[in-house]
Formats: structure tokens, sequence, C-alpha cells
């Protein structure tokens, strides 16, 4: 029963009034892509036993969709922010740095 | 002979009889006693048969730990079974009945298993009923089946009300002994707003039983005045008979409060399910004694050393006027000493230690007990109960020593703390060598959502032995807790004095070379049958993972799980295996600590609260006319209207033939409707739909096609442009929710700069359907400022206007074949215009038609249903929908994934209908057969019925099916497959039944 603070609404939030959307900063391929660039992008994820990107919805609360940067294992939370980007915030790398030295989670470190 | 002594007793009182049942005979306790120790006061000693050989069994713990004397209580609709009898406070009129025994406790049939032991080792399951094949189904099956399990399920609806609360907290004390309550002292002293819960009706757990002094006080005072200093701060909650269940990640803790389990009162909820968010959580739940592994010990009458005081100190209760005990440390002659002050005869104490020099060892010696160092127990013998004890050297192989007459049997291995709520969150344990235990491990302690420590072990349940290390550690657990919620902790412990206390030694195996037929009535597990053999032929066998061992054995498994037995088990794993314990670990321990009810967990949801039912604006008149409901998701929808004595297919044929024939109405309510609006809606469209919408001219609709980015078709619709920038997109009934969803998703993570807005407006209007060819006449009937002819307002378009003084938008739109509007009206406003239509219609004959008559006439015509025709793996190619698919738009959802060389294959399955050679209706979901088997040895097929009806208008079956190469296959006729063995036959025809010209719905 994870508590994420939501980016919108600034409160922590219990597990039960958000909705898992599975793997963040995916890329999408549309048509023109080849098939494996289509694979990667549909079928391809992360199954990390650390630390992980996701997204979540603040579904029964502001239905806003925000990014998690999380340890799969520890279950800490190392930030969130708001969908509407393509990388991670410095400040959370930072803090991932500061638990994890050396952490990289696909083109991140 | 009265069982109970004439004078002690903490925790009764002698002037409140109380009086109860057991397997229907009439029994005496007294206010405080608890079940087990009532029926042990009467002379009870068997409570229950145990899981696999039925043997006669004795209760053997004082507490939740306690794996024998399970319980059936209650009668009817407050029947609850396996209910321990050590934790079931009596009352009056309390009914109990012991369980797993056929006719009889005390004659059993089923003690034949305990005969046939030899043939029931660990793991027979596995061996046993393997083959022949066909016996597993006619015989192994239902023979296991009627022995399975413990109690019997409850028959009727339970009577009692269960309730949730929600509560956040800075720190959570789970456990009231004098750690929890030292440590909820010191965090609330520190300011933080505290909660501290435990699971009996009594706080200050063992000390309130073994004396000693704190803070110069008599243990008991210390204990009263500590609840009395705490109740009056206002930061603190104290809740007795609350028992922490479960602890989760980020201080997420379930507690199981019950409140009227003791005293039965239906006014108010019988259990409570506290939901708890704590900052901090304090596991203060003491430790649990470990039985002794010696022949015989599950005899009724072995008990746990710590048990038997309680049982005397406690309730006065005399478990057996002479008792052995036998122990491997100190603690063990706690219990002697107890004895011996209530009067009772102890023979002996068998210390398996070679040498027994402690401060209580003396005690015992000075007060006249006989200690003998160096035994153990060879075996215990009896008649259903404990009569003889034969002692040995505990180095040796069992030769006895000598013999002694006795009733009881006192055993103490040592001490385990209880670490389940430690462990629950991901807490790690660590090996004590010296204390021989698991405890848990300070550098590994579950962590919260900041990544800090948030589950602090105090107490006893931290590995603390002594009471003076119990408050020092509880205090300590209770300042950092307080701190860590951002409070500054100030002030001292309270205080004990230091024990002196000789080390235990580890026992596993009494005695030590047990010979086999001895570790054979050696018990590990009481509840589950499991023996010292019996782990170690698991070990024998290969199944070396403490996990596998547990599996294969069923040690530590049922209402039990492991309390008692759990490092036993694992001890006498790592010797058979050669390992040290630590190497072995320990199995998970998961939620709940005991089992909670399945009342409880549901709380106020059950019956009308358990899934809200979603009402359209018209629900209380289908109510009123008969309707046969259908859920549709959380909605219900009428099936149809019977009327007077027809039966539901009459009504749907009636229906389906007056909208086909004059007017049916339709409540068409929950329909999706979603606004989308703004300077990019055209575009945002274009990507959501196959098809094109910015182009579409406003006043007009569109019929459209939605996928998700893998191609597949999650749902369609007619999509009306309403004004420059705004569309009304029309979903499934089902897909309102999750289409806004699909839309929101898109918005905010992909194309967050297109400017864009969505709402969901499905519940603010209603939506009534005027279907059929005099449907044009009763809209003018009802009358208003619009002109609904044909010129003014043709097919695919919408209007605004008035219907009967009723702003309505009116849509050409036809899910049915035939002339048809549907019209959408504010909610509120719903209900008065479908009375005015049904007024204006009734001289047309119009017919309110259910969802059922709905699907009749859009299978007729070939209208796709997304469920029915879709089921996650169809595209819109299969469907013969390509005309609605974009061949302009250089993207849209799943237009990447429509070009993977699956989704181009020639032969794939595509919708035709179908039509049975004799008329009859083809089953739902029927396989066409084809020649052949597959790889895997199954009938091969070439197509199945996704939709199936009696179509009234045609007079015969028709349905519609996904069929391999299908509309290549025109007039084949195929073999569909009924479940009694036969086959129908059914030609591939178009699937467009009735009217494939289209001319009814554009007239």
């Amino acid at each position: 029963m994870l508590t994420l603070t939501c980016p919108y609404c600034g409160i922590p939030c219990d597990e039960t009034e958000l909705a898992a959307g599975g793997e963040a900063h995916l890329k999408r391929f549309g048509p023109g892509a080849s098939d494996a660039e289509f694979e990667g992008y549909m079928f391809h994820r992360e199954n990390p036993k650390g630390v992980h990107f996701e997204r979540w919805r603040h579904a029964y609360g502001c239905g806003k969709w925000f990014l998690a940067a999380r340890h799969t294992v520890t279950m800490e939370v190392f930030g969130t922010y708001e969908a509407q980007s393509t990388e991670p915030p410095q400040e959370v790398r930072d803090r991932i740095t500061a638990r994890h030295p050396g952490w990289t989670w696909r083109d991140f470190a | 002979m009265s069982h109970r002594l004439p004078s002690g007793g903490r925790l009764i009182d002698r002037d409140v009889p109380v009086s109860f049942t057991f397997n229907g005979k009439t029994f005496k306790g007294l206010r405080g006693d608890t079940l087990a120790s009532a029926l042990l006061a009467n002379g009870q000693l068997m409570m229950g048969r145990s899981f696999k050989y039925h043997r006669p069994r004795g209760v053997v713990a004082y507490g939740p730990e306690e794996p024998n004397a399970l319980m059936g209580l209650g009668e009817g609709k407050t029947f609850e079974p396996n209910a321990r009898a050590t934790t079931t406070e009596l009352f009056d009129g309390l009914e109990a009945k012991s369980q797993n025994h056929w006719p009889s406790l005390e004659f059993d049939l089923g003690a034949i298993n305990a005969r046939l032991s030899r043939f029931l080792p660990a793991g027979f399951y596995y061996k046993m009923f393997m083959w022949p094949r066909g016996f597993w189904k006619h015989v192994y099956e239902p023979v296991i089946r009627q022995s399975a399990g413990l109690g019997q399920p409850p028959r009727k609806r339970d009577a009692d009300r269960y309730e949730h609360f929600n509560i956040a907290l800075d720190v959570l004390v789970i456990g009231g002994g004098i750690a929890g309550l030292t440590a909820t002292l010191a965090a609330a002293a520190a300011g933080a707003e505290v909660m501290l819960v435990e699971e009996t009706a009594h706080w200050g757990g063992r000390a309130a039983v073994d004396g000693g002094e704190i803070d110069g006080a008599l243990a008991s005072d210390w204990i009263a005045e500590m609840r009395d200093r705490l109740s009056a701060m206002s930061n603190v909650r104290l809740r007795t008979r609350t028992m922490g269940a479960g602890v989760y990640d980020h201080g997420y803790a379930l507690l199981y409060e019950r409140l009227t389990d003791h005293a039965p009162d239906t006014a108010i909820p019988r259990h409570r399910l506290w939901k708890v968010r704590a900052r901090q959580i304090v596991v203060a739940t003491g430790a649990i004694e470990r039985p002794l592994a010696f022949a015989g010990n599950d005899l009724p009458g072995v008990m746990l050393a710590s048990a038997v005081r309680d049982y005397v100190v406690n309730h006065a209760v005399v478990p057996g006027r002479r008792t052995v005990v036998v122990t491997n440390n100190d603690d063990g002659y706690r219990t002697a000493l107890a004895l011996k002050a209530a009067g009772l005869e102890v023979p002996a104490i068998l210390d398996a230690r070679t040498d027994a020099r402690g401060p209580l060892s003396e005690e015992a010696r000075r007060a006249g007990l006989r200690v003998l160092t160096g035994r153990g127990v060879s075996m215990v013998e009896g008649k259903g109960r404990v009569e003889t004890v034969y002692a040995c050297e505990q180095a040796g192989d069992g030769t006895v020593t000598e013999d002694f007459a006795a009733d009881c049997v006192a055993m103490s291995g040592g001490w385990s703390p209880a670490v389940h709520l430690w462990s629950h969150a991901g807490g790690k344990l660590a090996w004590n060598d010296d204390e021989c235990m698991f405890r848990p491990d300070p550098d590994a302690a579950p962590r919260g959502a900041d990544g800090e420590v948030f589950v602090r072990a105090a107490g006893t349940a931290n590995g603390a032995v002594t009471t003076q290390v119990v408050l020092r550690d509880a205090f300590a657990a209770g300042q950092a807790a307080a701190e860590a919620t951002g409070r500054r902790a100030t002030g001292r412990a309270p205080e004990a004095e230091e024990e002196v206390r000789q080390m235990m030694v580890p026992v596993w195996i009494m005695p030590e070379n047990a010979p086999y037929k001895r570790r054979a009535k050696a018990w590990l597990d009481f509840q589950n049958d499991v023996k010292v053999t019996d782990v170690e032929l698991a070990a024998r066998e290969g199944f070396e993972s403490v996990e596998h061992a547990k599996r294969y054995t069923t040690l530590g498994m049922a209402t039990d799980q492991g309390k008692l037995s759990n490092i036993n088990g694992l001890a006498v794993l790592s010797h058979a295996l050669g390992v040290p314990i630590p190497s072995v670990g320990t199995t998970t321990f998961r939620p709940p600590w005991t089992p909670i009810t399945m009342g409880a967990i549901a709380g106020e949801a059950r019956g009308e609260l358990f899934q809200p039912i979603r009402r359209t604006p018209m629900h209380d008149w289908h109510e009123k006319n008969g309707a046969h409901w259908e859920p549709v998701g959380h909605w219900r929808r009428p099936y149809a209207y019977p009327q007077g004595g027809e039966s539901v297919h009459d009504a749907v044929s009636r229906e389906v033939t007056a909208a086909r024939q004059s007017a049916g109405l339709l409540d068409a309510s929950t329909l999706g409707k979603i606004l989308v609006k703004g300077p990019d809606a055209g575009r945002f469209l274009d990507m959501v739909y196959t098809n094109m919408m910015s182009t579409l001219a406003p006043g007009k609709c569109r019929y459209g096609l939605m996928c998700g980015e893998n191609g597949f078709l999650i749902d369609d619709g007619v999509v009306a442009r309403l004004d420059a920038d705004t569309w009304l997109c029309h979903t499934t009934t089902g897909g309102a929710d999750r289409i806004h969803g699909h839309m929101e998703e898109w918005l905010q993570t992909e194309w967050w700069d297109w400017k864009v807005w969505v709402v969901n407006v499905t519940e603010q209007y209603g939506q009534i359907a005027v279907v059929g060819p005099r449907a044009r006449d009763v809209l003018e009937a009802v009358g208003g400022d619009m002109d609904l002819s044909k010129a003014a307002l043709p097919f695919m378009q919408w209007k605004a206007g008035t219907l009967g003084g009723i702003p309505v938008k009116v849509f050409r739109i036809s899910f049915s074949g035939e002339l048809s509007y549907e019209v959408q009206v504010p909610a509120g406003q719903a209900p008065a215009l479908w009375d005015r239509l049904l007024e204006a219609g009734d001289p047309f004959g119009i017919t309110p038609y259910g969802t059922e008559a709905l699907h009749v006439l859009r299978a007729e015509k070939g209208f796709i249903m997304i469920g029915d025709e879709t089921d996650g793996t169809v595209i819109p190619q299969d469907l013969g929908l390509d005309w609605a698919i974009s061949k302009k738009k250089d993207d849209f959802l799943g237009k990447r994934a429509q070009e993977r060389d699956h989704m181009t294959d020639p032969l794939r399955w595509k919708l035709v209908g179908l039509h049975t050679l004799d008329g009859s209706v083809l089953p739902e979901g029927a396989y066409a057969v084809d020649e052949g088997v597959n790889e895997n040895g199954q009938r091969r097929t070439q197509g199945r019925v996704t939709s199936t009806y009696h179509s009234p208008t045609l007079k015969r079956g028709i349905a519609m099916g996904l069929v391999e190469r299908g509309p290549d296959r025109m007039g084949e006729v195929l073999d569909f497959a009924k479940i009694d063995g036969g086959v129908v036959k059914a030609r591939i025809v178009s699937p467009v039944f009735y009217d494939p010209e289209g001319v009814k719905q554009d007239v």
C-alpha cells in the first residue's frame, strides 16, 4: 500500500486513490517505424529489482497523470513529477544517486 | 473433582458464574474465563482432533498460538468456525463445538488414519494420488474433499454487522505488554499522536503473570498505573481486544477490533477493521514459547510451560495435579514455582542443561523441588491423556532412567520473538546464537516512502529477554519513533533490577539421539500432524528449501502459520541437511497475524452497499412497468418489459416487431457522451479514431472506430460535430469511463501541448431513442419548434430545438436500421420527455423496448457490438469495417500495429452472417469445426459464433461469426459443434439480414 505524492495536488495519496500505468518515459513509434522499433515501444519493458520509473494517475483525485521514481525492493520513493516530462528532473536523479550511486535505467543515469 | 483452585485467579470473578455449552453439554465457568480455561476448569482436557490422524488433542497454549483447541462457535446466522478456545472470552450462553471428528469427539472414525500413519508420510498426497488417472475424479477427490479442512463454513447469511475505520497517526504501537506501554509513554511524552492496541482484554502481557518489580512497584500495579496515566493523555488512544493484523508498505497497518465477541450485542458492529496510515509503527508483540519435540508430546496434558502457569495464575485452573516440568532454559522454572505456590505437585524438573545454577533453579531447589539436570523426556504415555512420563539422558538414545506418574507435562523449549508484523513489510531477521532465536535485524528494518525506517521492534519481540532490557529497549523505540515524526524526546526509561540468569541450550529433538520409533511420535506441528520424521523425510527427498519443506510436509500451514513450531521445524531441517539454522532461514511471514473474519474485511460493503447501482433518469418508470433487469457494468438496464403473463422471449419479439412496424422507445441514457473541445480537437480526434473526424461539418454525424495502440478495436460510436471546435463523441455503455480515461491519458502523456479539453457528460443527459416507421409522427405529435422532415433533418445529421417545451438535441442516427431519432435531453427533464413521448406515441402503438430487442434489431442489420464481435484480438479489418479506416491520415492510434504481417494475414477470421440450414438458433460462442487436429491434438476450428439470436422479423435464427477467409466463402456450409457433441449446419451469408440497401433508416 504505497503512498505517492501527487505533484499537482501536492498531497500524499494512498495507493487506493491511484491507478498504476506501467513504465514511464516510453517513446512512441508510429507509422514509418521499423518492426523492431515498434516492438520495443509496444512490448519491451524494464522489470528491475531496483530503481524504476513508473506512470501513475491520481484517478480518484485530480485525475492527472504523473511519473514516479521508486525502488521496487525497498519501496523508497525518490520523487514524483509531472507526466509532461521527457526525462527525470535532476533533483530526482540526485536523490537516487545519493542512495544508489552508479544507478542506471534505460538511457538515464 | 473440581479443577479450580479454592483461591487465586487474577482475572476471574468468582461471584459471577457463566453458563455455556460444549458439544451440546452445559458447563459452568466464571466471568474472566476464556473458553479454554473454563473447559479446563471442568476437567475437559480434550478439545479437538488433529487434522490428519485425528488424534485426540488438548489445549497446548494460552494465546493466539494455540494449534489444537479450535472450535465452531454459535449457531446458524452467527456461526463461526476455527475460533481458538484460548482467545475466546467466555460469556453467558456461549455455544461451542469441537471440530474435525465424526461422529463424536470421544469416538472418531477418522482416528483410523493414525493406525495408517506409516502409509501417510510427508508428501503422501503427491505420491498416492497420481494414478490410476480415473481414480482422481471418482475416488481421491471426493474422499479428500470430505476430510479436508478444519472447521465447516457457515451456511447462513451472517447476521452481524461490521465496519471500517480509517485513521492517520504519528505512531502506532502494537502490543500492550510492558514494552508496548513503555514505548507509548515515550512517544506520547514527546508529543506524538499515538495509538496503542492490545489483542487481549488485558494490559501488561506476561509481566502481569510473572511478577517482578518495575520502578519499585509490583509489575501488576505499575501496569495499572501506566494504563491510567496513558488514558489521561489527550494524544493517546488505547484499544484492547484490537489486534495488529498486518503491516504493509509505507506505514499502512490493519487492526482488527473485536467489539462484541465477548458480549454479543447486535445493536453495534461485531468487528471493526481499522485502516491505519502511521508514520511510525512500534511492534511490541512479545514472544511465543516453543514446545519440545519428544515422543508423545501431543498427548492431552502436554502443554507449554508458560500456558500452564497462565491458567493457574490468571484463572486458578489446574491443568494437572502432578506436573513434570521439562525445560532447556530458566523460564520453565517459573512454572514449577507457580505450581508449587498453588499447592500442586511437581514430581520433577527435567532440565536438559548439564547443570542448573541460575537463581531460578536455586530458588526451585530451596522450595524443595527435585531438579534433574542433563535429562529429557524419553516419551510420554497415557490413554487419551498424560499418565506416565519417562525420563532419560538428554545426550542419550532414550534409555529410560526413571518414570513418573503425572497428569501434566509443562514444556519449555525457549522463546521465539513474535516477529511476524516486523516481517510483513519486509523486515529481515538475524539469528542470535546465544538466545537461539531469530530476532529483527535492526540493519534491515522496513523502510517507508522516504527511505527511512518506519517499523521498530521493541521488547521481547526485539529479542530482549529480561525486564530491564525490555523496558530500556521499548523506551528507546518509542522515543526514536517520536523523533522520526519530528518530535523531541526526553525522559528516562522505567527501571527494573538487573536479572542474573543461566543461558539456555538449544534442544530441537529430545533426547538427542532418539531412535526413529520415538522421532515418529515427536510432533513439531500439532495442527497439521507434522512430526520430526516427516521433516527429515522431506530433507532426504530433496526438499531442502524451507519453503519447499513447508509445503511438502504442511509444517506451519493452516491457521497456525508456524507460530508454535516454525523454529523447531527448521532446526530439525537444518540438522537433517547438516547446515546451520541461519542458512536454512525462515518461511515468509504474511498477514494476517491470526485469521480475521470475512465480515470484517467486507465491512459495510455488502448487500446494496456492496456495489452501488447506476440508475438512468427513467429508472423508476422501468421499475414500475415491469422491467426485467440486466446489469450492464454498474448500470441496470431493462432487458425487456414482459407484459401480463408474457415470457421474456415473447416480450423481446413483441418489442422488436413494434420497432420494425410502428414505433419503439429506448432508454439509451447509458450511452457514453464525451465532449471534446478546443482548437486542436479535430486533430486529436483524427488520432483517436481510425477515420477522419476533423473534416466532419458542424451539424453532421459520423460513425467512428477507436483502436488501441496495438491495433485492436476498443470502442465505437457516432460522433457529432456541435460547432467549429466542439465534438460530441458517443461511446458504448460500458466504454464511457474507459474511453474518457483513454483520451485523457493520450492528451496528458503524449500530446500535452495540444489545446484540447475532454469532459465526460454521460450523466448530464438522458438519451431517448424513438425508433420505427412512425418515429417522425410521434415526435411531431409531441410538438415543438423543430422541422423533423427528411429535408430539414436528414439521416446522420443533428439539430437543437425544443420538444414539448423541453430543450433537446435530436440526432438522426440509427442502431436499428429504422427511421430513428436519438433525443438528448438534460437528465432532470428526461422523465418528463419520456412520459410525453409515450403519451403522444400511444395512437401509433409506441412500445418501450429493452436491451435484448436492441441487440436483435442491430444483429438483423449486421451492426457489430463491442464485446460481442470484438474481444481484444479483433481489428476493424476483421469486421469488414475497412471503409471506416482513413487512408489519408499519416497516423492514428493503432495504424502502425495494423501494418504488422499477422494483421494483414489473409487467413484471419472475418465477419460473416450465418444461416442455420434448419432455421434454429446457433449456440452462443459455438465453434465451426474443421478437419484434422492441431499440434495439441485438439480438433481444428475455422470460426466461431459471436452473436446469435432468434429474429422475429425473419422468423428464424440469425447469427454473426468470425470465419477463416469468411467473406471469400459465401454459400459454404460449416459444422458448428454443440455442447452435447452434435453439430449444427450453417451457411455463410452476408451479415446484413434485413434491409441490405439501408433504405428504411434514410426516409
